[in-house]
């Protein structure tokens, strides 16, 4: 009886009122949702029409979704980290529950909130905007997402199974190595990045297959939309740097499972070795979620000014040119560690040169506005809070490079702020900006502007307040991860003010939750398809689009061809359209095999975290048989026949009427 | 929906065919950037192994450990192995079914008798008590060349796979493109080999 006792409460988180709240609460939603969609008989409803389908909007949504319950988490994070510090020597959270929270708020802010929603965005548009039916590859589409999907359940069950992860977001070693980390926390973090990482990797290899190969006839690549030419510049990257996230884990997990000596202190390891290996991927990784947003800005800046992009060339050389530099600055992350002043000055410059081509594209947007019929719509406030927090943060990237004054600014308060205002200022922001650009495009209805500004100005006015204080905190010596401090370090009315600003942010999330929950029930809906008078081809189609998103392939001649379409059009040069020729439209079957699949690796990876044979091993074979059933399965596709086509528009166009 | 769908007839319509080649042409294009990402990864493990290489933590080195005939021997092996699954190729391309099965077969067979020699040698080692546990050195060999001898594996079931379905259904289009991904693959595990052959072997005791 005892020894079960024990099991169980090795298995088990306890001892911690907060997290024994959340186990009951975890426990409560999963019977609620459960008994819900058995009351009203959903099952089937969930498995054919979400959990199987390979449509790439359907997993757009579901990855959006899911992202914007991580950002609730690991925004929760954020705001116990904040309320530890908001006084000196609080008691809220212990030193060790305080490591835990910082490592799980980095992982799940990158890795399970920015990646999905990036991911989300790049499935819903880029088909639609490049004039194809579906991405190259559906069925590994599909892969990608439940991948991620229960990579991100294993990585969050961690809170209240076993221990959460203790050694920061990249999980330095030999900290995170088994002498100092015997735990299974470390190996919830190798076993849910990795597995969700698969999938990164395969979304990588998907689009650039789809948008290399699948673009409208007539789509030459530099008639491409800045989104799409973005999200190909993001996907390079990815395709460069996730093999090497995958192989460091791997080495870790090696070190840790079966005691080899890669990045050990004993043995002849070398720890360095990581961190050089992982900020080789890490690097690369932040611009692998910052460059969409540059794309989402050129797009949103466009339409709302009412011109073409101004610099489309220089765009483009700007965005690809990241992707590469972004390889070559990884160093930067460890001046301070001892690499010698011709590396660092080398990694210094490299650091320096990025800030060119961002220059380049702040002015490009700046010309896109200026004479300009700007309308300030909710995508276009949100360009503007980009512009103006991404740009400061940028500036103090720039200090940060600078290696000699590095050692000063080193891990401290003054580095956090610094990339609290790219990730937030530059990713979050700019994805906030495509998520109300295109939300009438995914759903066919808009967003509330009333409550919506409230949320933007309490989000902008929330992050300076939040941040601003912590750059000059770090000039006074306080560096990060520390869970608390004494009153004489003069530190505490600024970390106040900090913890304010936190809050003000949660609160415009919560705006932002009501803003969806209000427009879900007031519908201000949009039956033109192109609800912001848009410029690119996605706006050319109904909103929400049909399955197969096309009827006919449109053939395109010019940048933003359809708003020079509509230009035509308008001064009656555009001979009347004869009726549309269609065709029978090749479209790929769902398939439960993702899902049974990616469940599968969660099997393996919940066996690895716990040394559980009689669990790993059945989740290999699953997996292993899931790939058999796939390569002997040739009836994967099916063609929508011209009558239905016809049906489907037809009563699109009543709509629309 | 989709899902609702009527379905019609897969793939056999002949005005059909050029979507299907498109999407055979797209699928080999996929592959070619799987590869990329699989020559990164062993990047990655080629930079740790040089990086440990010398971290022997005071025991067994390359030089005493390595024996050179069972890698040249294996080498040979692995190099004929790509010859012969270029040979099923193209007997696949002349349209030779039973050809293309019988070269595939070989490759397996020249495959399977590399992984034999790879075991051999590792058993070997760990017998001499050179085991993944006793240096970075080790560590990283063990790891580099082991990641390989999976990838081999790995083409080896894969391989067979494909002959069951060839036998099943003959040269498609779809059976096509898998025998050319697979020999790709194949292709690829050999000019991987030659650098664990150099930096791993060669450069070990020399």
């Amino acid at each position: 009886m005892e020894t079960i006792d024990t099991n169980v409460s090795n298995f088990f988180v306890t001892g911690d009122p907060m997290i024994l709240g959340s186990q009951v609460a975890i426990a409560i939603t999963v019977l609620a949702i459960g008994f819900v969609l058995t009351y009203f008989k959903k099952w089937g409803w969930l498995w054919k029409e979400w959990i199987t389908t390979v449509d790439h909007k359907r997993i757009g949504i579901m990855y959006i979704l899911c992202s914007l319950l991580m950002l609730f988490r690991g925004g929760v994070d954020a705001l116990l980290m904040r309320t530890q510090l908001a006084f000196p020597g609080m008691e809220f959270l212990n030193a060790e529950h305080y490591n835990e929270i910082f490592t799980t708020h980095g992982v799940i802010m990158i890795f399970f909130m920015a990646m999905p929603l990036m991911f989300g965005l790049f499935n819903i548009i880029v088909p639609l905007q490049i004039g194809a039916r579906d991405v190259a590859f559906p069925f590994l589409n599909s892969l990608s997402f439940w991948l991620f999907f229960w990579g991100a359940m294993l990585f969050n069950v961690s809170f209240v199974i076993g221990g959460s992860p203790n050694a920061g977001w990249l999980a330095y070693p030999p900290l995170s190595g088994l002498q100092f980390n015997p735990g299974v926390g470390q190996d919830f973090y190798i076993w849910g990045i990795q597995i969700s990482g698969i999938g990164s990797l395969m979304t990588g290899i998907n689009f650039i297959v789809t948008i290399l190969k699948m673009r409208a006839p007539g789509m030459k690549l530099m008639k491409m939309p800045m989104f799409s030419w973005s999200v190909l510049s993001s996907c390079l990257t990815i395709i460069f740097a996730f093999p090497i996230l995958t192989i460091t884990l791997f080495l870790l997990f090696l070190d840790r499972q079966y005691g080899t000596h890669f990045f050990t202190l004993d043995g002849g390891g070398n720890p360095m070795m990581y961190i050089n290996l992982i900020w080789m991927w890490g690097h690369p990784e932040v611009y692998i979620v910052v460059l969409p947003a540059f794309g989402i800005i050129s797009d949103v800046v466009a339409t709302f000014s009412k011109k073409k992009l101004f610099g489309y060339t220089s765009m483009v050389f700007a965005l690809m040119s990241i992707s590469i530099a972004s390889f070559f600055t990884w160093a930067h992350h460890f001046f301070t560690m001892g690499s010698g002043a011709d590396v660092n000055a080398f990694f210094a410059v490299t650091t320096m040169i990025i800030a060119i081509p961002t220059g380049v594209k702040i002015f490009n947007w700046l010309f896109t506005m200026f004479r300009g019929r700007i309308r300030f719509t909710l995508p276009m406030l949100w360009v503007c809070g980009f512009i103006f927090c991404f740009v400061a943060g940028g500036m103090t990237g720039v200090m940060l490079s600078v290696a000699p004054a590095d050692f000063q600014f080193h891990n401290s308060y003054f580095l956090i702020a610094h990339f609290h205002q790219t990730l937030i200022g530059g990713v979050v922001f700019g994805y906030f900006a495509g998520f109300y650009y295109w939300w009438p495009k995914m759903f066919g209805f808009k967003l509330n502007e009333r409550l919506g500004k409230w949320a933007f100005w309490l989000w902008n006015i929330g992050f300076y307040v939040c941040f601003m204080p912590q750059y000059v905190l770090g000039l006074d010596g306080m560096t990060r991860r520390i869970h608390t401090y004494d009153f004489d370090m003069g530190w505490w009315e600024l970390n106040f003010v900090s913890t304010i600003g936190a809050f003000l942010m949660g609160l415009a999330f919560l705006f932002q939750v009501w803003q969806i929950a209000y427009s879900i029930k007031h519908q201000e809906k949009d039956t033109t398809g192109d609800i912001w008078d848009g410029r690119t081809l996605e706006w050319s189609i109904p909103s929400p689009a049909p399955a197969y998103n096309f009827a006919v392939i449109p053939t395109v001649s010019e940048t933003d061809d359809w708003w020079e379409t509509k230009q035509k059009r308008a001064e009656g040069k555009l001979a009347a359209q004869p009726e549309p020729v269609y065709e029978p439209i090749h479209m790929p079957k769902n398939s439960g095999i993702p899902f049974v699949k990616s469940f599968f690796w969660f099997l393996l990876g919940f066996g690895m975290v716990w040394d559980w044979t009689f669990m790993w091993v059945p989740g290999l074979i699953g997996v292993i048989g899931c790939m058999i059933a796939r390569s002997f399965s040739y009836d994967t596709d099916y063609y929508i026949p011209v009558e239905e086509i016809r049906r489907t528009e037809a009563a699109m166009k009543g709509v629309t009427a | 929906m989709a899902a609702t769908a009527t379905e019609h007839g897969h793939g056999h319509d002949h005005s059909h065919g050029h979507e299907e080649h498109n999407q055979e042409s797209m699928k080999v294009f996929g592959f070619w950037l799987f590869l990329i990402t699989d020559v990164l990864m062993f990047a990655t493990l080629f930079a740790t192994y040089v990086v440990l290489r010398n971290n022997t933590n005071g025991g067994p080195t390359a030089e005493e450990l390595f024996q050179l005939p069972i890698i040249i021997a294996n080498t040979f092996i692995l190099l004929t192995s790509s010859f012969t699954s270029g040979l099923a190729v193209l007997a696949m391309h002349q349209g030779k079914l039973k050809q293309l099965i019988g070269w595939l077969a070989v490759t397996m067979l020249l495959g399977a008798s590399f992984l034999g020699l790879e075991i051999y040698e590792f058993a070997h080692l760990v017998h001499e008590g050179a085991t993944m546990q006793t240096s970075a050195f080790l560590s990283a060999f063990y790891t580099l060349v082991g990641a390989h001898g999976l990838h081999v594996t790995i083409g080896l079931f894969w391989m067979i796979g494909i002959v069951l379905q060839l036998a099943k259904r003959g040269i498609t289009p779809v059976t096509e493109r898998k025998v050319n991904v697979v020999s790709l693959y194949w292709h690829f595990l050999d000019a991987v080999w030659i650098f664990v052959f150099t930096v791993v072997y060669l450069m070990g005791v020399m």
